[in-house]
């Protein structure tokens, strides 16, 4: 437990790009018309840090998520990924949008997962995994293969390497899709509450990959409903509503010991 | 009626085992006594009438017969299918690029295929053709060049297209607005989810669109495809506004003008659309079933079949359903 706290840039790199936080948010905020779903965010993930957002639903932390990858556009604030601002070139004291082209490849290095999986039924989950590193990256297709069989035995689907995603379980697709992810290596992933389309018993299988995966030093930021798993494995959590972050702290101390009455009555309901 | 005789039996007749528990053995099928009835009452009507058609002079069997395999027919035929499957391939391709056009976040390009299917969707097909027809008249040359300039090269317009293409051009252009309403279609039924995990993945929107949504499209795209096909294959009837009259319309209406008589030969005509028809609705057939591939909705038990496999082995079983279940999930969504 105590190992995975410490972070994989650790001391053989140098102190400027450790010091660089993976993500950065300065008072970033989101609107959808007039309705503003991000109010004001600032937080800080550190490399190899494990930050659970809870909270209720419509509370803006899948917004929050999807800001980090530019699926959307924050409106106001400061987002960066790595020390480079999302979706924006960053020039004196201006903001020059990107062009899809240099938005699709700030988006190679961040992994994300869905809570529907999303994985591409057209192909199988060995096709799935490979996709985007021959076609986007363009590794070779033997490479592609071979480290897309390693990626399926790592969560455990070695043998359902050749199967549709329409023939596999809920469970097993969402590992293939974490898989899918992790061929591009990001340095960053993303879950968008990965287990709550899942049966309630394959919930396990795939935390369990999360957890294998957060031992790694992985940076990750995952939104979830699941306490448990933000209390075994999270460094941080953060706990959102109403498009503002409520409470953020070490997750056994917030879970135990809430101090917002909004955290406390949120996690009666839940725990 | 044979009513009271039939469905009556359900009385469980005793077991003829050992076993002399009350097990009910035997099943009596519902009957349907009136489908029995309509269909001797239909099979009446048809032989009155087929029995009627082969006495009557004026349908002259005789001459549908002597002209049924006329090499002149036969060659329109071909012109006919010919100018349906170029037509088609334009009109896809270019329904395609209009469909994707629509898509796009570019206002500019959005403009231009909204304008372009106001135009060819909104005109009739026959004023198109007329037309298409009257181009060489309305355009003498094609020049190339800079506008208000003295042209580089300048072609006279017949000889660059002969009533052939017109015809094709025509048809084509008319054919792509409606197909690029099928793509679009298409297109939305794939779960936005799809597109987005590809751009998740780094994915530009070209790829995106080449390698995610277009083949998951594809499904929902065929069926309404092979429909324009044959619809495409009828509206080649037209392309005498042009006028091309090598098609099968025009060739039997030239021959049964010069030997007075319309009945029989388009008697022929309609024989040979109907054989063209029924071929292509086989080929439709087939494509769907190729289309269907790998994404039925199969419950996830027993042993997925391996590899290769999957193509040829699992899908025999659940196709014709899995294709459909699988758009009415695509609709769904």
């Amino acid at each position: 437990m105590s190992e995975q706290t410490t972070t994989p840039a650790g001391d053989d790199e140098s102190v400027a790009v450790s010091q660089t936080p993976m993500v950065l948010a300065e008072h970033v905020s989101k609107s959808f018309g007039s309705n503003e779903v991000l109010k004001d965010i600032s937080l800080e993930v550190r490399r190899g840090e494990v930050l659970c957002l809870v909270g209720p639903s419509g509370s803006g932390k899948s917004t929050f998520l999807r800001c980090i990858n530019h699926l959307e556009q924050v409106s106001s604030g400061r987002l960066s990924v790595d020390g480079s601002v999302v979706g924006y070139r960053e020039v004196g004291d201006k903001l020059y949008e990107m062009h899809p082209k240099d938005a699709a490849k700030q988006r190679r290095d961040i992994g994300m997962v869905f809570q529907r999986f999303n994985l591409f039924p057209h192909m199988t989950a060995l096709e799935n995994v490979m996709e985007a590193p021959t076609q986007v990256k363009g590794v070779s297709r033997s490479k592609a293969k071979a480290r897309a069989h390693e990626l399926l035995a790592r969560v455990g689907l070695a043998e359902r390497a050749d199967y549709y995603p329409a023939h596999l379980s809920g469970g097993q697709q969402q590992r293939v899709a974490i898989a899918r992810a992790l061929a591009m290596d990001p340095k960053l992933m993303l879950f968008d509450e990965p287990t709550s389309a899942l049966d309630p018993e394959l919930v396990g299988e795939v935390l369990d990959v999360m957890k294998e995966l957060a031992k790694t030093g992985m940076t990750m930021i995952v939104v979830t409903h699941e306490m448990g798993f933000a209390r075994e494995v999270a460094d941080t959590l953060v706990f959102m509503d109403g498009g503002v972050v409520v409470e953020t702290g070490d997750p056994r101390e917030v879970l135990a010991n809430p101090q917002h009455a909004r955290t406390q009555a949120f996690l009666s309901k839940v725990l | 009626m044979n009513d009271a005789s039939s469905g009556r039996t359900e009385t469980s007749v005793p077991a003829g085992g050992p076993g002399a528990a009350p097990v009910p053995t035997k099943i009596v099928r519902l009957r349907h006594p009136w489908r029995i009835a309509f269909a001797v009452v239909i099979l009446a009507i048809v032989a009155v009438v087929v029995i009627d058609a082969a006495q009557r002079p004026a349908f002259d069997w005789p001459t549908v017969g002597k002209y049924l395999f006329d090499q002149r027919i036969s060659q329109a035929a071909g012109y006919t299918l010919l100018l349906t499957v170029l037509s088609m391939v334009i009109g896809v391709v270019l329904g395609i690029i209009l469909a994707v056009m629509r898509q796009s976040e570019n206002p500019v390009l959005k403009g231009v295929a909204w304008v372009w299917l106001w135009i060819f969707r909104g005109t009739p097909v026959y004023v198109q053709l007329v037309f298409w027809g009257l181009l060489a008249t309305i355009y003498t040359s094609i020049d190339l060049g800079v506008p208000f300039m003295e042209p580089w090269v300048s072609f006279p317009t017949t000889a660059l297209l002969n009533t052939f293409w017109l015809a094709v051009i025509g048809l084509a252009l008319n054919e792509s607005a409606y197909m690029a309403e099928i793509v679009r279609a298409g297109l939305l039924s794939v779960d936005s989810g799809q597109s987005e995990a590809a751009t998740a993945l780094g994915m530009g929107w070209g790829t995106t669109m080449r390698r995610v949504v277009l083949p998951q499209a594809m499904r929902v795209i065929i069926p309404p495809t092979g429909n324009e096909v044959i619809s495409m294959l009828k509206t080649t009837s037209l392309v005498s506004a042009i006028p091309f009259t090598l098609e099968l319309y025009m060739r039997q209406r030239d021959i049964a003008a010069a030997i007075f008589a319309p009945v029989p030969l388009l008697i022929v005509a309609s024989i040979w659309y109907l054989a063209i028809t029924s071929v292509l609705m086989v080929g439709q057939y087939f494509l769907e079933k190729r289309f269907a591939r790998g994404v039925g909705d199969r419950p996830d038990t027993g042993p997925g079949p391996v590899t290769g496999a999957m193509s040829t082995d699992g899908l025999e079983q659940v196709d014709p359903e899995a294709g459909l279940a699988a758009r009415h999930g695509g609709d769904a969504r």
